[in-house]
């Protein structure tokens, strides 16, 4: 799904932060008030408090897949467990399909956990006694379903994920790629509307990482959760995010689509990982085309908008007219000009090097 | 000086050898003099413990109590209620289990009387034929692990039967039957509270120090006061005794889940009690499965010396038999004791590790098989034991219950064979016994006998600062004063000593035992099943074969003291030396390192902390083992403990005494810990 269909429907917004704060130290609470919202990391340090979130504010909507991208230490994980309430935030208000969870009570945030959220870990957080079947049909037996319901349940997830036959095997006899399909069948064993994964793929070799990203495209294409997504790896964000939030040092530096991203770098530090980005593996055609003024003298091939640029380059690179850009009806709804397509890819870089 | 200025340490240790040897020469041995011995001014220490036992039990809280004799309320004391309750349910279970075993008639009459009971002579409740509990035995053993469990099950059975040690067996086991999961549930829950909060943690730490380092006896006084003498005074002593490594294990356990499975747990829904029995103990499953163990050893560890407060059963056997030096019913009783030990401890361990398969379509019989099945024995075994009411008519029914002592016996050979070694080994035995006492052992004692009071503070402590820091030293020293100021300073000297060159000896054999088997693979896995095992056997065994072979001297209690701690020292170090990453022993072969360079320079630093925690362990068992040897004859704490038993005024030196060998436990605890830790920080291994 693309920002460009997000924009145009006005969907509904699942998850909402405002200034959201999360402090770790004896007298958080104290240096907070002081500060008036203000927070300087290096102050707070000196006063014996670790900034984890600092004012986070953002949304996610319906069916959005958005990624938090840091550096260990950012704070993206502690962001995403005070959305999950694994840590409780200092300040802020954090909403979930309206209801703010930070009021919630024990039993209320159960219930939400229960029937809304799934969680996947960085170390899968696999049960160690309980074999694949168990540990997918986990959450709903403390749900109190029926055994026969969970592991029919269990087994449909097991398919979902490619583990069939391996139903009876414990954790450990897994490699780390089948435990962490485990853990996406478990998070998903009770249908959840909201899919949280803390660096799922970080723990994997690259080659499965690769894998495991591609499987996670296709479940997400099949089940169209709303996503929050944790991530060291920036190539990743790109790859899957329809929108990024880069944090550092507890700040979002800049929350939007990875296209923009990679061609307008809101500050330094983001552009610190956009610069080395090959744009035309990232980019869609979408991105870079121009509107239709009706005087274009098209040429016969016709681009998809949602193509990477790459699969395409050489083909508009060897035209000498606009490419026409069309999407999925093939209406057209914009075009291309070889030299434009230039500009973009290797522009920036140009630029850079004088 | 390059060398001193490189080893600050050896010029501390020269140091204070030499204050050390000054303070020795300087003092002079007199009873007025302070710095020779310190006063006793905690005599009275017992007296005041036994009032506030007396007075929590006679006085404290009188209740009105209705008594049905007499038709009336009466003045009771509140505490006197509540030991006497607790007495009479455990009393109450032990023999409803016991009767189950054994057949009996004294669960009936607690719901009826014993008029009634005489009356109808059918509610006479018969045992359990011998063959329909073996049979029990070997079907629970195949339903929980397989074959080997069943074989092991039907040797251990078959064994006690056969040689008749049945009726003693059962009565053991129905004491253990309770105390074990008595034991483990009281664990497990103060392990769980200890683990939610921070307080109670606080509070269980030091409490677990001092009750994992008391020697048995000295809880034996207490409980005989509280719980009078008895059955059920023996499981409550058994459980006193069994439950805080279980409490320290679950606390362990339940600390090392990773925190991701927690937030698993949470994220799938899990409320708190969800999560503690679904996520965290399951979780936590290895160590608490340690800590059963634990308990399954300490309750039949327990058996022989709950034996002196009342407990019935294989224990008390093992104890005469001893006393008279019956040396092969000895072996047998214990070898008895063993198995039971072995055969529980493998089948909680089966039962824990139990797969359910949701797949299996099962009919009635294919589910319930092992139920009908055991329905088959025990109609068999019925059957069998009512024909043998007609073939041994005349005899005792060998199909219904083996007698005591009326089956098998090897004890003429065993007997035979003490015979025959020591005819042929008598004067080795007896030339190394003598050289040993008067060339080892006597000297030693005076040495640490003549040691000044100051002397002794001034060296322990300065191990300790030197090794640790002053908190160290201070908490060492608080403890050495504890002893000191008690009446039985000398005493301890003796457990000291005795100790000691049990530790030693059983530091060096195991650390280089250890070491030898470390070098291979193989070697270290039979090396730790033997380990294993030899763990699984009472305390008490070990005396038997020494008794055999030195008699009751000195000689004996420390050889068996230095066989039963060679154990944990030799598991350490083979564990520590196997711990080494390989890829060390990579970097050190490519720097063309020999294999004992490679030993000394880089395994044995490395594996250090890990070889001395086992030390640390082989300290406690090495005292233990002294301690327990008081039973055979020897002259320090442990054989006033074992007298205070017979006191009147026991309750309190029982405990006083207890509270000293534990504070030497504890003292070397504190300094080999606080080592440990110095040096695991400066290696970087935590």
């Amino acid at each position: 799904m693309s920002s460009g269909e997000l924009a145009g429907k006005e969907e509904q917004v699942v998850i909402e932060c405002e200034s959201v704060y999360k402090i770790f130290g004896d007298n958080a609470n104290k240096l907070l008030q002081e500060s008036n919202g203000n927070v300087d990391a290096r102050l707070f340090q000196d006063a014996g408090c670790i900034v984890g979130v600092n004012d986070a504010s953002f949304q996610i909507r319906k069916g959005e897949l958005l990624v938090i991208m840091g550096l260990s230490g950012s704070g993206k994980s502690t962001l995403l467990r005070c959305i999950s309430r694994l840590t409780e935030a200092t300040a802020g208000k954090i909403f979930i399909e309206g209801q703010d969870i930070l009021t919630m009570n024990n039993k209320q945030l159960i219930e939400l956990r229960r029937n809304k959220m799934g969680m996947v870990f960085q170390n899968f957080g696999l049960l160690p006694h309980k074999t694949v079947l168990e540990n997918i049909a986990f959450p709903l037996q403390v749900k109190g379903s029926s055994t026969q319901e969970s592991i029919d349940r269990a087994m449909e997830m097991v398919e979902l994920v490619s583990l069939t036959g391996r139903e009876n095997y414990f954790p450990r006899q897994l490699s780390g790629g089948q435990q962490q399909r485990v853990g996406i069948a478990r998070s998903l064993a009770v249908e959840p509307d909201i899919w949280f994964l803390d660096e799922p793929f970080s723990a994997l070799d690259p080659l499965i990482r690769k894998e495991m990203q591609d499987e996670f495209l296709r479940i997400q294409a099949v089940l169209k959760k709303t996503i929050l997504f944790v991530t060291h790896d920036f190539d990743e964000a790109l790859r899957l995010a329809d929108r990024i939030a880069i944090m550092k040092e507890g700040v979002i530096e800049q929350i939007d689509t990875p296209a923009n991203i990679v061609l307008n770098p809101a500050t330094e530090y983001v552009t610190k990982f956009t610069e080395d980005v090959p744009r035309e593996k990232v980019l869609r055609i979408e991105s870079v085309m121009q509107p239709v003024d009706g005087s274009e003298q098209f040429s016969e091939l016709r681009v998809s908008k949602d193509t990477i640029i790459e699969e395409f380059a050489e083909a508009i690179l060897s035209q000498d007219r606009e490419v026409a850009v069309v999407d999925a009806d093939n209406n057209i709804v914009g075009s291309l000009h070889p030299s434009h397509v230039i500009n973009v890819l290797f522009g920036g870089r140009a630029k850079k090097s004088n | 000086m390059h060398y001193f200025s490189k080893h600050p340490k050896t010029v501390q240790f020269a140091f204070l050898l030499v204050a050390f040897l000054l303070l020795c020469f300087a003092i002079t041995p007199s009873e007025s003099n302070y710095l020779w011995r310190l006063p006793a001014l905690f005599k009275n220490l017992p007296y005041i413990i036994n009032d506030a036992v007396k007075y929590l039990m006679f006085d404290w809280m009188p209740i009105d109590v209705y008594d049905p004799e007499i038709q009336e309320y009466e003045q009771k004391p509140l505490f006197r209620e509540i030991t006497r309750a607790v007495s009479s349910f455990f009393l109450f279970i032990i023999i409803f289990v016991r009767e189950i075993f054994l057949g009996g008639v004294k669960t009936i009459v607690a719901f009826t009387s014993w008029d009634f009971v005489s009356e109808h002579e059918w509610l006479r409740w018969p045992a359990l034929p011998w063959t329909v509990i073996a049979g029990g035995a070997v079907i629970l053993g195949y339903k929980l692990q397989g074959w080997r469990l069943a074989i092991l099950a039907a040797f251990s059975t078959m064994y006690i039967g056969i040689f008749g040690q049945w009726e003693p067996s059962m009565e053991t086991l129905s004491f253990v039957l309770i105390a074990a999961p008595v034991s483990f549930l009281l664990g497990l829950a103060l392990g769980v509270w200890g683990y939610k909060s921070r307080l109670v943690e606080t509070i269980l730490n030091p409490i677990l120090n001092i009750a994992q380092t008391m020697p048995h006896y000295s809880y034996l006084v207490p409980v005989i006061v509280l719980f009078g003498v008895g059955d059920h005074a023996a499981t409550i002593a058994t459980i006193i005794f069994a439950t805080p490594p279980m409490v320290r294990l679950t606390m362990l356990g339940l600390k090392n889940v990773p925190p991701e499975v927690v937030e698993g747990g949470v994220m799938s829904g899990c409320n708190n009690v969800q999560l503690m029995f679904r996520v965290l103990i399951p979780t936590a499953r290895r160590d608490i499965l340690i800590g059963v163990n634990q308990v399954v050893m300490q309750c039949l560890a327990m058996t022989v010396i709950a034996s002196f407060i009342g407990a019935q059963g294989l224990g008390s056997n093992l104890m005469i038999a001893l006393n008279s030096l019956r040396i092969g019913t000895g072996i047998e009783i214990g070898l008895c004791i063993v198995l039971i030990a072995v055969l529980l401890d493998k089948l909680s361990l089966a039962w824990a590790n139990k797969q359910t398969d949701y797949f299996a379509d099962l009919t009635f019989v294919q589910r319930y098989q092992y139920w009908l099945l055991f329905l088959a024995v025990f109609i068999v075994g019925s059957l069998l034991a009512y024909i043998g009411s007609f073939v041994f008519a005349e005899d005792f029914n060998y199909l219904y219950i083996v007698p005591h002592n009326k089956g098998i016996t090897t004890a003429p050979f065993w007997q035979w064979g003490v015979d025959w070694i020591w005819d042929t080994f008598f004067f080795a035995l007896k030339g190394f016994n003598e050289f040993f006492i008067t060339g080892v052992l006597v000297p030693v004692k005076e040495a640490y006998l003549g040691m000044p009071v100051a002397a002794t503070f001034l060296l322990v402590m300065g191990v300790a600062y030197i090794l640790g820091n002053v908190r160290s030293s201070l908490i060492v020293g608080g403890f050495l004063l504890f002893i000191a100021f008690s009446e039985y300073w000398d005493r301890a000297l003796i457990t000291a000593y005795m100790a000691s060159i049990a530790v030693v000896v059983s530091g060096a054999i195991g650390i280089t035992v250890g070491s030898l088997c470390a070098q291979n693979s193989l070697a270290s896995k039979v090396v730790i099943l033997l380990c294993d095992f030899f763990q699984t056997f009472p305390s008490f065994i070990y005396l038997i074969p020494v008794i055999m072979l030195f008699g009751i001297t000195d000689t004996s209690v420390i050889i068996a003291a230095v066989v039963y701690a060679t154990v944990p020292a030799i598991r350490y170090t083979v564990e520590g030396l196997r711990n080494v990453p390989p890829v060390l022993h990579d970097a050190a072969s490519m720097l063309g390192v020999s294999r004992m360079q490679r030993w000394i320079s880089i395994e044995l630093p490395l594996a250090f902390p890990h070889i001395m925690l086992g030390l640390n362990q082989t300290v406690i068992f090495a005292l233990f083992m002294v301690i327990i040897g008081a039973f055979i004859g020897t002259t320090d704490l442990g054989q006033l403990i074992l007298k205070s038993i017979s006191d009147g005024q026991g309750t309190g030196i029982g405990i006083t005494l207890g509270l000293c060998v534990a504070f030497i436990g504890l003292a070397a605890d504190q300094i080999i810990r606080t080592w440990v830790n110095n040096r695991k920080k400066e290696l970087g291994l935590n």
